[in-house]
């Protein structure tokens, strides 16, 4: 089946979009990419450590994969868009996810700084992937922005609690002309497959995988419920049907 | 020389960037440098000098969602 | 982007094979559906779903009344001018048409508002003919300007304009447009438009468009029944509704299905729409497009008119006079665009409406300056 996502012009046949934190040993990433056939993975950027020892997470990520370098420790659009532009001139591409977030509890991202370092950077050339909390009027103002696919949460990061905010994700999916890319709160493969039910372009996982006692089998099973998915909601499913309860005919009128 | 190295304050004997690597024992090919709030392309490191106070950042890419 | 590249997906379509090809399982598939795309609409739309009207109906029925709550919102035409320089063929305006050609003064403006506005209806609908050289946006402004100091919502329907021109009526209170593409089949339009403005399809066709832009709360589009073949038009005017819907999500989107019935012109159309295939397509509309408004005028008769008015009608004009300065003349006045099949004053309506269990809304809103 000939079923692509385009995003800044990047083809991607493969709609689970993979993350490299928190993995137990960094071997796992390779392995866990190949198991998946995720073609994109995201990746952080930090002051070097120097006490602890200076391993390239990069040496673990195949060149054909597509590197979603992200903005997280950003705080507003100001450090957003520093981080972005130091990731594109470490060679980075152009790609980038951002990721603002100030409410420290729950970390939640924040729409209005978000849209504010869409718009800079879009301006700049990057192909920019926001992380927001769904928001439909959000979605259209990054969309105007020059956002090249919106990000809502499924629920809080981390959290594994699926799409608790799936009667707006929808809603964003129905209207918004960009691709959309369920991210954050999905713990389950079956989560993942409800997303792609529900019409999402793709989703990113990362901590459900990363964290499992086998990250390389779990990311084989998002990958088969993300396809899974996608095939039901291209199929069309039927709807449940309501039983027609025949009380006085209303078309009756009708001769 | 004094300058401040990723938020602290650091005595170094390197006169450029690239020696600052070199001296953290870094792998230059994994990092990237911010010098006084600019990206310096790693091609200009040994011709950048270090001077006293300056403030640079020293960064990598770590795993992250 | 506008409609006119949507619209392009279709010019290929084989619409009589698709129709025909339509089961009646697929049509019960596509009515039962929480969101129907357009295939589903062609289903609904087909002449296989004629065996589900009453399903459809119940249907269309609880979506109204769960977006809509049982409201009807009534509003009143106010015809100024029947001056047309358009030669549309089945119009009773056409300028072919050697018709008493008359445009209101201020003055006479001012007294048809102060009789309306007894009828308590706050929602006015303002038409001319199209006749730019002659009463065009310089007449049109000072009299909607009059107008908008007796009315909080007003509606025109009248030349397609510029979105500039449309940004200036904003300003003075106008909130609402209607414009009908009247057959979206370009051939056909060509032929029933063969003169004047009109005959500029695309102009026609991106002006609702231009009105959502300009930050109108209302527009309202439509495909005149009778000009195309039936379940065709249907098709493109409820993915041309749905278009404006989804990109303009701060403006209201309504449709209205208005088919021919005799005016001055003495036109025969080609096509019919019977009231079995109207029931459908108002369903079917309400099926695929849940939130859009759905408007019936009194070229419909009043037993028709109380018939569908459960079935998804959402507006209604009330008390219409089709002619210019209808209002204040007396029962003879002058020649009508087309006839009024629904005679009952707002009174009569009102109570209709409120017999058959809706709530009628004769003020919406109002603007606080």
């Amino acid at each position: 089946m000939n079923d692509i996502l385009k995003i800044g012009g990047r083809e991607f046949k493969n709609k689970l979009f993979t993350g490299t934190g928190k993995f137990r040993s960094r071997e796992l990433i390779p392995k866990m990419l190949e198991s998946s056939g995720s073609e994109m993975i995201t990746v952080a950027l930090r002051r070097v450590d120097f006490d602890a020892g200076n391993e390239n997470i990069l040496e673990y990520i195949p060149k054909n994969i597509v590197l979603l370098p992200n903005t997280s420790g950003a705080r507003n659009c100001d450090e957003a868009v520093r981080i972005a532009r130091i990731a594109r001139e470490a060679g980075m591409g152009d790609f980038i996810k951002i990721e603002i977030i100030t409410e420290t509890k729950y970390l939640m991202p924040d729409n209005e700084e978000t849209i504010k370092a869409t718009r800079i950077l879009a301006a700049e050339g990057f192909i920019v992937l926001p992380y927001i909390m769904p928001d439909l009027t959000y979605s259209y103002k990054l969309v105007d922005a020059g956002a090249a696919a919106v990000m809502p949460l499924g629920s809080a990061i981390g959290s594994n609690r699926g799409l608790k905010m799936k009667e707006i994700i929808e809603m964003i999916i129905e209207n918004i002309d960009v691709p959309v890319v369920v991210d954050a709160g999905i713990g389950r493969p079956s989560q993942a497959a409800e997303a792609m039910e529900l019409g999402a372009d793709a989703v990113l996982v990362n901590t459900a995988i990363s964290i499992a006692d086998d990250p390389v089998s779990m990311g084989k099973a998002f990958s088969m419920a993300v396809q899974a998915g996608r095939l039901a909601y291209l199929a069309r499913m039927g709807e449940e049907s309501e039983t027609a309860n025949a009380s006085s005919p209303m078309t009756g009128f009708l001769r | 020389m004094n300058i401040v190295l990723n938020g602290t304050s650091y005595q170094t004997d390197s006169d450029d960037l690239y020696g600052l690597i070199i001296e953290k024992k870094l792998d230059p090919s994994t990092v990237v440098i911010e010098y006084n709030g600019r990206i310096i392309r790693k091609e200009f490191w040994k011709d950048h000098r270090i001077s006293e106070n300056d403030t640079i950042e020293i960064l990598n890419f770590v795993g992250g969602g | 982007m506008s409609f006119l590249h949507e619209l392009e997906k279709y010019e290929n379509f084989d619409f009589d094979k698709y129709f025909g090809s339509v089961t009646s399982g697929d049509v019960k598939k596509s009515i039962t559906k929480e969101k129907p795309g357009t295939y589903d609409l062609l289903n609904m739309l087909s002449p296989a779903a004629e065996a589900h009207l009453e399903e459809m109906a119940k249907r269309s029925h609880s979506l109204t009344m769960q977006y809509f709550g049982g409201t009807v919102s009534l509003y009143i035409p106010l015809y100024i001018s029947n001056y047309c320089s358009n030669g549309c063929v089945y119009c009773g305006f056409s300028a072919r048409n050697k018709i008493p050609r008359k445009m209101l003064s201020y003055e006479e403006i001012e007294k048809e508002a102060l009789i309306i506005k007894k009828t308590g209806i706050k929602h006015l609908l303002v038409l001319t003919g199209e006749a730019e050289e002659k009463a065009g946006f310089d007449y049109v402004k000072p009299a909607l300007e009059l107008l908008s100091k007796h009315f909080p919502s007003i509606s025109i329907e009248m030349f397609p304009m510029t979105a500039e021109q449309y940004s200036e009526l904003k300003d003075i209170g106008v909130d609402g447009l209607t414009v009908y593409q009247e057959v979206y089949d370009r051939n056909i339009y060509a032929r029933m438009h063969p003169a004047g403005r009109k005959s500029d399809y695309d102009w026609r066709l991106e002006c609702p468009e231009r009105g959502a832009k300009a930050g109108f709360r209302l527009v309202n589009i439509g495909a005149l029944y009778g000009l195309g073949d039936v379940r065709k038009e249907a098709f493109l005017n409820a993915v041309h509704a749905k278009y404006l819907d989804d990109k303009y999500p701060d403006t209201e989107i309504a449709v209205s299905f208005p088919r021919i019935n005799h005016s001055e012109g003495n036109f025969k159309p080609d096509h019919i729409l019977p009231d079995r295939t109207f029931v459908q397509f108002l369903t079917a509309f309400r099926l695929f497009l849940p939130r859009v408004g759905l408007n019936v005028s009194t070229r419909e008769n009043a037993e028709f008119r109380d018939n569908i008015l459960p079935l998804g009608i959402t507006r209604m004009s009330a008390g219409s006079k089709t002619s210019v300065g209808g209002y204040a003349e007396s029962e003879e006045g002058g020649i009508p665009q087309f006839d009024i099949s629904d005679n009952r004053d707002v009174p009569e309506i009102i109570s209709m409406i409120k017999k058959r269990g809706f709530q009628p809304v004769l003020k919406d809103w109002e603007l606080i300056r």
